[in-house]
């Protein structure tokens, strides 16, 4: 696919980083020269030094003949403007933008081919606040994935002791809870994959990726580590576009504490939000920390645009008492240093965009696609269309399909039911099967699996 | 320092370098010319040292760091253009040292066209195909060619494509993929290469010669099968399709490729460094064809086709020639040597230090000069319409300051090594610009310096080729400090 990428900042370049490594002709532009050097020097892509939006940049990147443009620079109105001139003068199929201002993205009608023809809008600070939201939802897991609308999760654990299952094969699943399908789809082992059989045992401080319905996650949580109690009590520090928008997603049902640095920001955030306790403080004073009481908090989130920040006064919450700490990090380098010890969750805006990013470039019809582990590996929700002739899926059991190494088959969602995979179900065409790959490498693959041959039009 | 890594790949381009023997053992077959053996022998030892650096390190995997790059470049040029003469030393070719054989196939690879063999009429037809087929693939690069192939070169690739690429810019891609840019690239020179060899064969050349004489016009490189080169046919109508042929290949080609994807021709008439290079080329021909009609040395038509061949041959650097042109008034010899200086545009197969270095130079020049008009005035210098930046215009001093320094080095060292002044520096400029014939001792071939003169020389060809910085970081201690 030729795909052109308008800047190379932290989104564009880590979206550059995994497409690249597809089978994808890219071109990066950006007003940066240095930035596009240091990425030319370590991908396999052309670089445009330029204005995004300008037309004729746009001509030199190729738009004559691209697929797609993906417009990530850091200012909404030139990645909206760049795709209206990739729609009227090059007539681009795709064209997606990252909008991080709320006051546009309230509008419904602003986005269509008469007025802003933008396909998909991405909101980076939305995602992250929806991803934060699950996590929050379910108390213990590392990261939760939705599939088919919500019906379905795949969920990322970490096995303690005192979990049922740890130092038992995962067949005894079964027997635990006979009445709960699941299945376990990857296991990493000190960051190396294993491949689960009924035989596998789970240690304790494995990483358990498992598929089931969303009504069943929490117990099968309970088999993996001791279960945690709902959580009740939040602090969040940081009153950015994110720390707001998870204080109103969750001042509902949670009892929500919120710190701002600068003043008039934080009186903003006040009039904006009722339910929330917003407090002007710095996130790492400790006196303050110890008079809000941080030691009640279920848990700390520290979501200001400063990785250090985040980090440091996370790990100061958690030395004072918080019982869990998420943290906002930019960079993948400290993600790698921290996850695990003060820091429980390292949250990457990165990864949860180009997730998004990635359900729009893969071929054949895919629903839904998350990044996991800093892109090593993929989870995808691919829809089969077809005939038992024309499809490579359709018609046989999952026993059957060849799939590729590190490929599992996790479940499979049928109208609005829930299949768990068995190597002897038969899937059906415009089932939604969700795959679990452990190595991206093999993508292309999957893809080739669910295209239907062209005699089917 | 990556260096298994290195010499994993070192290994799997020496596998794919002995394939290059296969062509002229067909060709021996075809003539039965008997000088098959040595091929087949080079065949064997190309493949078994390729195997036996790469087999240990089958599972060895790395990226390339650009350091690596540096190394990788160099050790693909130096270690080819030595397995390129292992089949050189082997055949019948009479007094025939490893000097001299790693001379030819350095002068081959990297499209100098100097030789030290005299009477080439009598080879064998194996050895000639082969020399020429060196040319061949030096011309467009055998990076470029590594990186069309092989796509495990993908990664890094660029860092590679960047040390050969001629010309101060070298981030230029023609595609998004670096594999593309490259396969493009050689579909042009490929397509060149065919369009050429058909001409030839039109205009009255045997296949044999048209297709070996193509190899080395379009690689710009001027090896010939007969000692008398193109002047061997004796007929302006290959002289003039020769000349033509020089002249396209010595423009960029990623101007060809634009030309090709669109259809036109505006590409090259909106490139500055295009119109200089002709501009330079015609300026030339008109002085010749004055000074050779003044001198009554031709008459006027005949005038005009020797000094467009001669000027096109020369000023590229290809370095065929139809008549002993270090004959004449020895005012035009030395013209054309210093025209060789400037050589082809960057990004193509000439050599030299390029139009466009010498256009920048000239350039900045002219601006020193406003600045002393205007104190206060900011210039830009501008190529094509669009600013140059600063750093690039730099570059290009540092480039002119080393190549004039490393010229004299190399001419003093042949000096020393007992060589009159006209001939070490006629010899040492053909080599550095890798133009190929010279005036004094070297202007008919090269076999009578000393086994000293031809490894210097051997040297500066590849540090022509090379374009200098690349191969002198290897001399720099920081590029050994880890």
């Amino acid at each position: 696919m030729k795909i052109i990428i308008l800047g190379a900042g932290q989104v564009g370049g880590t979206l550059a980083v995994s497409l690249a490594g597809e089978d994808n002709d890219i071109t990066l532009v950006d007003t940066n020269p240095k930035k596009l050097r240091a990425l030319q020097d370590q991908l396999d892509l052309r670089t445009i030094v330029g204005y995004g939006s300008h037309p004729h940049i746009l001509r030199q990147a190729g738009a004559e003949d691209a697929d797609m443009v993906i417009a990530v620079t850091n200012s909404d109105e030139t990645n909206m403007i760049a795709c209206q001139v990739a729609y009227s003068v090059f007539n681009t199929p795709t064209k997606i933008a990252r909008i991080r201002s709320p006051h546009y993205l309230k509008e419904k009608t602003l986005f269509n081919s008469d007025n802003l023809p933008v396909d998909v809008v991405i909101s980076p600070e939305q995602l992250v606040v929806k991803h934060i939201h699950r996590l929050i939802e379910n108390p213990g897991a590392l990261q939760v994935m939705d599939f088919a609308e919500g019906l379905l999760r795949l969920v990322a654990v970490k096995a303690y002791y005192g979990g049922l299952l740890v130092g038992n094969t995962l067949s005894t699943l079964r027997s635990h809870m006979p009445n709960i399908e699941a299945r376990v789809a990857a296991i990493f082992r000190r960051g190396k994959a294993i491949m689960p059989t009924g035989d596998t045992v789970i240690e304790a401080d494995d990483e358990v990726f498992f598929i089931a319905a969303s009504h069943h996650i929490r117990q099968i949580m309970g088999e993996l580590q001791k279960l945690e109690n709902p959580y009740k009590k939040i602090m969040i520090a940081g009153g950015g576009n994110i720390g707001r928008g998870l204080a109103r997603a969750l001042q509902d049902k949670y009892y929500v504490k919120l710190l701002e640095m600068n003043a008039k920001q934080a009186m903003a955030i006040s009039d904006d939000l009722d339910d929330t306790i917003v407090l002007h403080g710095d996130a790492s004073n400790q006196q303050l920390l110890v008079d809000e009481n941080i030691d009640q908090m279920d848990v700390f989130i520290a979501v200001t645009n400063k990785d250090e920040a985040n980090i440091m006064s996370a790990m100061l919450a958690k030395r004072l008492g918080a019982r869990k700490t998420m943290v906002l990090i930019n960079r993948p380098a400290y993600t790698d240093l921290l996850q695990g010890n003060e820091i429980d969750i390292a949250v990457s805006p990165q990864s949860t965009t180009t997730s998004i990013l990635l359900t729009h470039i893969r071929r054949g019809d895919v629903a839904n696609v998350y990044t996991l582990r800093r892109g090593a590996a993929e989870a995808m929700e691919a829809v089969a269309h077809g005939t038992e002739d024309t499809s490579k899926v359709v018609g046989r059991a999952i026993g059957e399909i060849d799939l590729p190494k590190g490929t599992t088959i996790g479940a499979i969602v049928r109208g609005e039911k829930v299949i768990i995979a068995h190597h002897n179900i038969v899937i059906q065409s415009d089932d939604h099967v969700i795959l679990f790959l452990v190595d991206k490498k093999y993508v292309g693959e999957v893809e080739r699996l669910f295209q239907v041959d062209l005699t089917f039009f | 320092m990556q260096t298994q890594v290195i010499i994993r790949i070192l290994g799997i381009l020496l596998m794919i370098f002995s394939l290059a023997m296969v062509p002229p053992i067909i060709v021996s077959f075809q003539f039965g010319d008997g000088g098959g053996l040595a091929f087949f022998t080079a065949f064997v030892i190309s493949l078994v040292l390729g195997l036996i650096l790469f087999l240990p390190r089958k599972n060895v995997r790395g990226e390339l760091r650009t350091r690596d790059g540096f190394l990788v470049v160099i050790l693909f040029w130096g270690v080819l253009s030595f397995m390129g003469a292992v089949p050189l030393y082997l055949g019948d070719i009479p007094n025939f040292g490893v000097s001299d054989a790693v001379f030819e196939s350095f002068s081959g690879l990297t499209t100098t066209g100097a030789t030290v063999i005299s009477g080439l009429d009598s080879l064998s037809h194996s050895i000639l195909f082969y020399r020429q087929q060196l040319q061949w693939m030096g011309g467009m690069g055998i990076i470029v060619l590594a990186v069309a192939v092989l796509p495990m070169l993908g990664i890094g690739g660029m860092q590679l494509y960047r040390a050969e690429t001629p010309g101060p810019v070298k981030d230029a891609k023609l595609t998004p993929r670096i594999a593309g840019t490259a396969k493009a690239l050689w579909y042009i020179y490929f397509g060149l290469t065919v369009a050429c060899a058909l001409s030839y064969w039109f205009a009255g050349m045997t296949l044999f010669d048209a297709i070996s004489h193509s190899f080395s016009t379009i690689a710009i490189g001027g090896f010939s099968t007969h000692d008398k080169s193109i002047g061997w046919f004796n007929s302006t109508e290959i002289e003039l399709i020769c000349s033509v042929f020089m002249l396209i290949a010595g423009v960029n080609f990623s101007l060809h490729f634009i030309a090709v994807r669109r259809l036109s021709l505006s590409s090259y008439f909106n490139d500055t460094e295009f119109k200089v290079y002709l501009s330079i080329l015609i300026a030339v021909i008109l002085i010749a064809v004055g000074i050779l009609v003044y001198h009554e040395y031709y008459d006027f038509s005949e005038a005009v086709v020797k000094a467009i061949f001669h000027t096109v041959s020369i000023g590229t650097t290809t370095g065929f020639a139809t008549d002993d042109f270090t004959l004449w008034p020895i005012f035009l010899p030395v013209l054309l040597l210093f025209v060789s200086f400037i050589g082809g545009c960057a990004g193509s197969t000439g050599g030299g230090m390029k139009v466009i270095r010498i256009l920048l130079l000239f350039k900045q020049g002219t601006r020193e000069i406003k600045r002393l008009i205007h104190p206060n005035a900011i210039f830009k210098i501008r190529i094509s319409g669009t600013a140059v930046p600063e750093k690039i215009v730099e570059s290009v001093w540092g480039f002119f300051a080393t190549y004039i320094v490393l010229f004299f080095i190399f001419m003093l060292i042949l000096m020393a090594d007992g060589h009159d002044q006209i001939t070490a520096y006629s010899a040492v400029a053909a080599c550095m610009n890798n133009l190929g014939p010279g005036l004094g001792e070297v202007a008919a071939n090269y076999s009578g310096l000393s086994d000293l003169s031809k490894w210097v020389l051997s040297l500066a060809m590849l540090f022509g080729r090379l374009e200098i910085f690349t191969l002198l970081v290897l001399f720099s201690p920081d590029f050994w400090r880890s």
